[in-house]
């Protein structure tokens, strides 16, 4: 069973410790389609849980990513610079976004996990 | 599937529009563009007369264009701004347009309104367009029609494919050698999947149509041209013959004989983002200062160009190729440099002499 818990807004998020890691779902990515460049918040970076706190682009569209949870940005992956596709390639794992350092780990609670995630999206296609 | 000036279309195929757009520029692909308006002008005597009739709404010289050739042109308003492009065809015996789909009823009151009572208007309310563009698109469509692949640019030939009664010109929306099919809509689904049966050819939808378009610098009505713009402000000054120049007698000639003489005080341009960030249609253009010089009016990634590629209106004085500006992306300015355009070379078949 995954150990992914998702938002509404179609972001993951894997806490570690007390640090998250955060990307987009493998549902969001196919509704993007091929994304061609991601815009990543500067590492120090607070952020709070439903601003906006990257941009994904498409060769449609850019949309804006929400950060899941509030806290201090403490890592980027810095490989989606030159190879943004890894965002459609392997969106819970390679193609992750930043780190978060948790400021408030009761905003986890609110979260879906895998199963309640998967309904939700079969809901918005 | 997105709903398109009435019309349901797909945006990309289960290829998605990367591998649609890599498609075309290598091998071929085929577009719906059913959307498309077609319409025809006969006049008393035919085409000469249509021809005549229709350079009293275009700056372009359709009078001039020799049996099965066609031209690009746009109708103009009284101020020289844009009312739609299109492209006009002698057919021989009369005069063939494809409009855009979201301009087709204003355009057809409009010719309505502008033509004397003596040239019959026929909508083709009955007949799908079919295009199927590409490097491989002449080899492909040959094997069907075979003088196709000895049409030159920007001509037109009748064929018979399959039982079916087509119009066929060697002209697209993608930079790319290839042909616009004219197809009864009755045949237009076995024909489409005749051309798709072949293995050279894929579909692609209105996301890679696109991205070629931009990519090829063809201009989007709605977006890089509108009835604030004229031709040469878009830099379209190229498709006005050189006797409309001279004679005028379309609308707004006042205003663009005076522009192709003294200037204008904007420009379409190409526009090279540094980087790797996308700047999109609405984005504001700077001086290295600062100062606002225009805007992006068509701009996302270029899948061959490799990098984001983009077009719209800067300040004259700063059109030149270059010329180093800023892009406010989401508030913040990345600099871009003026570009020449295409971002990506034409491959038109300029004929076999």
């Amino acid at each position: 069973m995954s150990d992914l818990k998702y938002s509404q807004e179609h972001e993951w998020i894997r806490v570690d410790g007390d640090v998250a890691t955060v990307g987009i779902s493998d549902f969001a990515q196919s509704q993007l389609g091929d994304v061609v460049f991601v815009e990543l918040p500067a590492v120090g970076t607070q952020v709070s849980k439903d601003a906006e706190a990257a941009v994904v682009e498409s060769v449609k569209a850019a949309s804006d990513v929400y950060a899941p949870v509030s806290g201090e940005v403490v890592e980027v992956n810095e490989a989606l610079e030159g190879t943004p596709e890894l965002v459609n390639q392997s969106p819970t794992g390679d193609g992750w976004f930043m780190k978060i350092r948790l400021s408030d780990p009761s905003e986890l609670d609110g979260m879906m996990d895998e199963a309640a995630y998967a309904e939700f999206s079969a809901n918005q296609g | 599937m997105v709903p398109f000036a009435g019309y349901e279309m797909p945006v990309q195929y289960p290829a998605g529009i990367l591998t649609e757009h890599r498609h075309t520029r290598t091998q071929a692909s085929l577009f719906d563009v059913s959307h498309m308006g077609q319409v025809t002008l006969r006049g008393p005597d035919g085409f000469a007369s249509a021809a005549t009739a229709l350079e009293r709404l275009v700056p372009g010289d359709i009078a001039g264009l020799a049996p099965g050739r066609m031209r690009y042109t746009m109708f103009t308003n009284e101020n020289g701004g844009i009312l739609d492009d299109l492209m006009a065809t002698n057919v021989g015996d009369y005069l063939f347009l494809v409009v855009n789909a979201a301009c087709k009823d204003a355009d057809i009151a409009h010719l309505k309104a502008g033509l004397s009572g003596d040239i019959e208007i026929g909508v083709l309310e009955d007949r799908a367009l079919i295009a199927l563009q590409g490097p491989a698109a002449a080899e492909v469509l040959s094997r069907y029609a075979r003088d196709a692949a000895r049409m030159p640019f920007m001509s037109a030939l009748p064929f018979e494919i399959d039982g079916s009664r087509l119009a066929v010109t060697r002209s697209g929306y993608t930079g790319e050698d290839g042909f616009e099919i004219s197809v009864p809509a009755a045949d237009a689904v076995r024909i489409a999947e005749l051309l798709l049966g072949e293995a050279e050819v894929e579909p692609a939808g209105l996301g890679a149509r696109d991205s070629l378009r931009l990519e090829a610098g063809l201009c989007l009505y709605g977006h890089d041209i509108d009835a604030t713009t004229t031709p040469v402000e878009a830099a379209l000054t190229w498709s006005i013959g050189k006797r409309r120049r001279e004679e005028g007698g379309f609308p707004g000639d006042a205003v663009v004989r005076d522009q192709i003489e003294n200037g204008v005080s904007r420009k379409r341009v190409g526009i090279l983002p540094d980087g790797r960030a996308p700047a999109r249609e609405g984005t504001e253009i700077t001086d290295a200062a600062g100062v606002a010089i225009g805007s992006v009016t068509s701009g996302g990634f270029g899948p061959i160009a490799d990098r984001p590629v983009a077009m719209g209106y800067v300040a004259t004085e700063y059109s030149a190729k270059e010329t180093a500006v800023q892009l406010v992306v989401r508030g913040t300015p990345r600099p871009g440099k003026i570009s020449t355009m295409p971002f990506v070379p034409h491959r038109y078949f300029r004929g076999p002499e």
